[in-house]
């Protein structure tokens, strides 16, 4: 049971300091933007909330955030249940366990530049292993430089291959905390595959992957490196994420009011999902 | 062989032809490159790999990025540990708000970040230092890090700090004599984290960073842009940063697992 301590607080204090320094200063900056018209010179002036019904209402950030909430839900869909089927078939115990989660760890490990140009020279059309495949073997017109739908599929396998691993190695994590007890039982019981994974496994590891979805949810709605250095945002704007047009408009434009206001609102929904999500799958062990 | 290892050896097959075909180019030379497509490099080169190593802009790359991601690591685990300690052992006056209000800044966009960064870490004159870069990924870091390793600590039963306090032990002593090797395997999963994250970051990391401190995955895109489109070159770069992380994950192969199963990660 834990003690009420109230000196607890010093152990918590560097913590506080270092991450207050880092989260707060930055926001109290974005805040203070998004509240105000600035003409350059250093010259700002109030501007209310004004920012924040342009974004609302403005078409470019609806279709920004669509665009966005599409990949998340596709990607989520896809890696959640790819991750628990692999961890599913993994061995137990072995020479092989080792050997497979380095090989599978590797991806998370490329920095996010790297993934999208190490993608992009895999796609090419004419010197890219898949793209020259796709293109002269199977006889599929692919270049994602011109189709939309070519990108599109582009970025999701991208990031298929680069997060589900990270699903893996968490549902693998929940499943080898089974006692060994709970399969013998089981068998003597006479119970199906399908009942042994939906009684015994699947419980096991829902908080590994409430943890994995939260990771992959947060993360992915995030995302602006890897699709940013293999298209672009394009092309046109068909793959101008969130995060990609959010860089856009305060990096490139330079209109920081708008871009802090836009922060803002993409920060408050990130909060507001995650909590939401975070409760309803913690309801029950309350 | 069971018709089920099948999946992990396709999946591991997937993983591995992207960075295969990486290897394959950095091995290639530039007219190799342009003139077509070759399975595998018909001449195999070093050159892109001489030119980053006798090139200083390139190898200071890697020594920048390995330098502050380090800092990053021992900062993190340093402040992490006691408050993961006081999270799992304590109950305070806002415990619970100040938990989530360290997690909400994983879900912060670095995107949203970026120029307030820039602002923040130029006033107070850190702007172009690995320490600028340690203490900025510290925000989604030490959360991390803490998250993890209250975990594992909770899975410490009480009874050891107190059978310590009785024999004598001052906490000090107790916390980094006992408990910390107690759980060595929460500390190595959450120093291999707190590496990867930082590691694998760009947006914030080039933000920061101008000349002295700027990371390989930086100059990596100065490359791509300014100087033509020099694959096999940028290929090399690639393949050289993937090599740390590979090394990174042999020595923690066995925590990972272990870790992730004992603690509530």
């Amino acid at each position: 049971m834990k003690t009420e301590n109230q000196r607890a607080w010093f152990f918590v204090l560097p913590v506080l300091i270092l991450v207050a320094f880092n989260a707060l200063v930055p926001l109290m900056t974005v805040v203070n933007y998004s509240v105000q018209e600035t003409f350059g010179n250093n010259q700002f002036f109030w501007h209310g909330l004004g920012w924040f019904e342009d974004i609302l209402r403005s078409e470019r950030f609806h279709a920004a955030l669509g665009r966005q909430l599409f990949f998340t839900a596709t990607i989520l869909i896809i890696e959640i249940p790819l991750g628990v089927v692999i961890a599913l078939a993994m061995p137990r115990k072995g020479f092989w366990v080792p050997v497979c989660l380095v090989l599978m760890a590797l991806p998370l490990l490329i920095p996010w530049n790297v993934v999208g140009a190490m993608w992009n020279i895999f796609t090419l059309p004419d010197i890219g292993l898949l793209g020259w495949t796709l293109n002269n073997v199977l006889g599929i017109d692919y270049n994602m430089t011109q189709s939309p739908v070519a990108a599109w599929i582009t970025v999701i396998v991208m990031d298929v291959w680069h997060w589900t691993s990270l699903v893996v190695l968490l549902a693998y994590a929940g499943l080898i905390s089974i006692p060994e007890a709970y399969y013998q039982a089981a068998k003597i019981d006479g119970a199906s595959n399908w009942s042994v994974f939906r009684y015994i496994q699947l419980p096991k590891m829902k908080r590994v992957l409430t943890i994995a979805i939260l990771l992959r949810f947060m993360d992915s709605f995030n995302i602006y490196t890897e699709p940013f250095t293999l298209t672009g945002g394009g092309p046109g704007n068909s793959t101008t994420l969130l995060s990609i047009d959010l860089v856009k408009i305060a990096l490139g434009q330079f209109d920081l009011g708008p871009a802090a206001a836009m922060s803002l609102i993409y920060f408050a929904i990130t909060l507001a999902v995650s909590w939401l999500f975070y409760t309803l799958m913690t309801r029950d062990e309350q | 062989m069971r018709p089920r290892s099948l999946v992990p050896i396709i999946y591991i097959l997937f993983l591995l032809l992207p960075i295969y075909w990486l290897v394959a180019m950095s091995f290639k030379t530039t007219n190799e490159i342009l003139g077509g497509f070759s399975l595998f490099p018909q001449e195999w080169t070093l050159a892109n790999y001489r030119a980053i190593f006798t090139d200083p802009t390139w190898y200071w790359g890697y020594i920048n990025s390995i330098i502050y991601v380090t800092i990053n690591t021992l900062i993190s685990m340093a402040a992490a540990l006691p408050a993961a300690y006081a999270f799992s052992r304590h109950r305070f006056l806002g415990d619970k708000h100040l938990f989530f209000w360290l997690l909400t800044n994983r879900m912060a966009p670095a995107a949203v970040f970026a120029l307030p960064f820039f602002q923040l870490y130029s006033a107070v004159g850190l702007f172009d230092t690995h320490l600028a870069v340690a203490l900025a990924h510290g925000l989604f870091n030490i959360p991390l890090a803490v998250w993890i390793l209250e975990g594992f600590m909770s899975g410490v039963p009480k009874e050891l700090d107190e059978t310590a306090y009785v024999d004598g032990y001052s906490f000090p002593r107790f916390f980094a004599t006992i408990f910390i090797p107690t759980i060595k395997a929460g500390v190595g999963v959450a120093a291999f984290f707190c590496f990867m994250f930082s590691w694998v970051e760009l947006l914030l990391a080039k933000t920061l960073t101008a000349v002295e401190a700027k990371p390989i995955a930086a100059t990596m895109t100065r490359t791509a842009s300014s100087a033509g489109y020099e694959l096999g070159l940028l290929a090399a770069a690639g393949v050289l940063t993937i090599i740390p992380g590979a090394i990174v994950i042999y020595f923690v192969r066995n925590y990972i697992a272990k870790g992730f199963a004992l603690g509530r990660v």
